[in-house]
């Protein structure tokens, strides 16, 4: 049996009397893409903090691509790629700068770096913006240029935090196309948090919605509106049916302040 | 390529690393490669605008001619032999780049602001290479003053040693001045967390570890209180060997070896606590 691509048992962090994740258990299997649905505040981005290893669990295990997340970093560190929801390219650089960085600290060999870098550029369709800096690109040319950075090195996992947030509905359709070309492609293994119903529904094979730290419903997007009950049903209608909410409640003030800085910053 | 043979591939790439951890020099190859890379980043960015260094050189030549000026006059400070303006230029030297290294942490709050930390922390980095890759181009930045503040000492008639290895000397203080309080600074930067607390410590820390040094008056004209604070000041080891590489015939009070040796270790201690700081900055 392959290794799955992650696999968490009971993975639990708590900040202070908060649980932000309880108790999470999944299983993603390689070449998947798998979603991480829920509001604000449900624990999607605290999850992946986790798998990335910038948190450390309070409780439970978990690895990607075969390494353990607390023992291994260093491992899993060499087979992910990651894109935050924040912003995270330097608008002080060009494009071909912070992705070159990128290609040096991923040790991708000399005699490759330069066309890696190209091919990067060219898959997400940024060759023309490359030798500008990033200050002066859209919000999706830099949501595409933190995908390509986060892929340079070929990673068996790529996770991505709320990779169309702030995007208007055309650069988000872009953004879709490129990861779903990226799997086909690598075969990657696509991890992506959304609060965007429509985006788990274009991308995901398989979905989990979370609410407040917990796994509510897990399956693929068709099983789940097929669960229901109920002919058509949309997976916002979904969510609804298992967490007995709507999907307003959540995110603190500095949530909704990050959320908005970041929508105001990629807009 | 498939999968497998992907898989095959990383492991072997695993594999090489933990090889190359029992060969400290090769682990020790890496880490400076990747501090390199890291000093690179800053240095393009300076490279797009380097109008920040323009404007840092204001306050030396303000020291320079005002301040240096009229005490060189009035000869209230007693420097032996020593031309006061003479005295106080390795001080001014030092003094801008504490500066310039002491507000430095807050691009480490600026990043984190945004998501540029979280990237780097998930990249197979050493964190201590991450800090002493920003603390290597914090001494770029200090280099820069030091042009400055030549060009200023030699107009002003300071009489400048201009031996290579002197030359040499005043660069690798000058790196490693700026690298001790950048590192500093990025330690009070990932403790305090937010741009206004910082820019008050900032604010609060610079003034004592300049006037509690030997910047620009000698240690021996101090109260004893003072001259204890002065002397645990690594400012102080700083601007010696300065005084001593700087100056034409200038000597140094506590021997270059112990000059650099303060410094070298102090830095490195505080490197090993930034690196362990600057992994926990992304929660």
């Amino acid at each position: 049996m392959p290794i799955p691509a992650v696999d968490t048992r009971a993975l639990t962090r708590r900040f202070g009397s908060l649980t932000a994740v309880d108790s999470l258990t999944l299983s993603v299997e390689s070449g998947e893409i798998f979603g991480l649905l829920g509001p604000n505040g449900a624990g999607k981005t605290t999850a992946i903090k986790m798998l990335v290893t910038l948190l450390p669990p309070t409780s439970g295990n978990a690895t990607v691509a075969g390494s353990d997340i607390v023992r291994q970093q260093v491992a899993v560190r060499h087979a992910i790629g990651y894109v935050p929801q924040m912003l995270s390219a330097d608008g002080t650089l060009t494009g071909y700068e912070n992705l070159l960085i990128f290609a040096k600290l991923y040790d991708v060999p000399r005699s490759e770096r330069v066309g890696r870098v190209r091919d990067a550029l060219g898959f997400m369709g940024l060759d023309g913006a490359a030798d500008r800096l990033v200050r002066g690109y859209s919000g999706g040319m830099i949501r595409r240029l933190e995908i390509a950075e986060a892929m340079l090195h070929h990673p068996r996992v790529l996770f991505l935090d709320e990779p169309t947030i702030g995007l208007d509905p055309v650069a988000r359709q872009a953004v879709w196309e490129h990861i779903s070309r990226f799997r086909a492609d690598w075969e990657t293994t696509v991890i992506l948090t959304t609060h965007y119903m429509e985006e788990a529904d274009a991308l995901c094979d398989r979905v989990a919605i979370m609410h407040l730290g917990r796994v509510v419903a897990s399956g693929s997007p068709a099983a789940l509106k097929g669960s229901i009950g109920k002919e058509n049903a949309t997976l916002n209608e979904v969510f609804a049916h298992y967490t007995g909410d709507i999907l307003e409640s959540g995110g603190t003030y500095r949530d909704t302040r990050r959320t908005r800085r970041t929508a105001r910053r990629v807009g | 390529m498939t999968q497998e043979e992907r898989v095959a591939q990383h492991a072997g790439s695993v594999s090489l690393l933990r090889r190359g951890w029992r060969l400290p020099f090769a682990a020790a190859g890496q880490f400076v490669l990747k501090a390199l890379v890291i000093a690179e980043l800053e240095a393009r960015k300076l490279r797009h605008d380097p109008s920040e260094l323009l404007t840092r050189a204001v306050q030396p030549a303000l020291w320079l001619l005002v301040f240096g000026q009229v005490f060189t006059h009035i000869r209230a400070i007693p420097t032996g032999d020593l031309p006061y303006l003479d005295f106080m230029a390795p001080g001014i030297l030092a003094q801008s780049v504490l500066f310039i290294a002491i507000f430095y942490g807050i691009t480490i709050i600026w990043e984190r602001d945004l998501g540029i930390v979280h990237k780097f922390l998930v990249t197979p980095t050493p964190r201590a290479a991450i800090v002493t890759g920003k603390a290597l181009s914090a001494g770029v930045r200090g280099l820069s003053q030091a042009v400055i503040v030549y060009a200023l000492a030699a107009g002003l008639g300071v009489k400048i040693e201009w031996n290579p290895l002197a030359l040499l000397g005043v660069i690798a203080i000058v790196i490693l001045g700026a690298a001790l309080f950048s590192t500093f600074s990025l330690i009070v930067a990932c403790l305090v967390k937010t741009r206004e607390r910082f820019m008050g410590i900032g604010q609060v820390m610079t003034m004592p570890l300049f006037f509690a040094s030997n910047a620009i008056y000698p240690i021996a004209i101090m109260p004893g209180w003072l001259r204890v604070i002065a002397r645990g000041n690594p400012l102080t080891y700083e601007v010696d060997a300065l005084r001593a590489l700087m100056l034409s015939g200038g000597s140094s009070t506590y021997g270059l070896g112990l000059d650099f040796a303060v410094l070298v270790v102090a830095t490195a201690l505080l490197i090993l606590i930034a690196g362990h700081l600057y992994s926990k900055v992304a929660i």
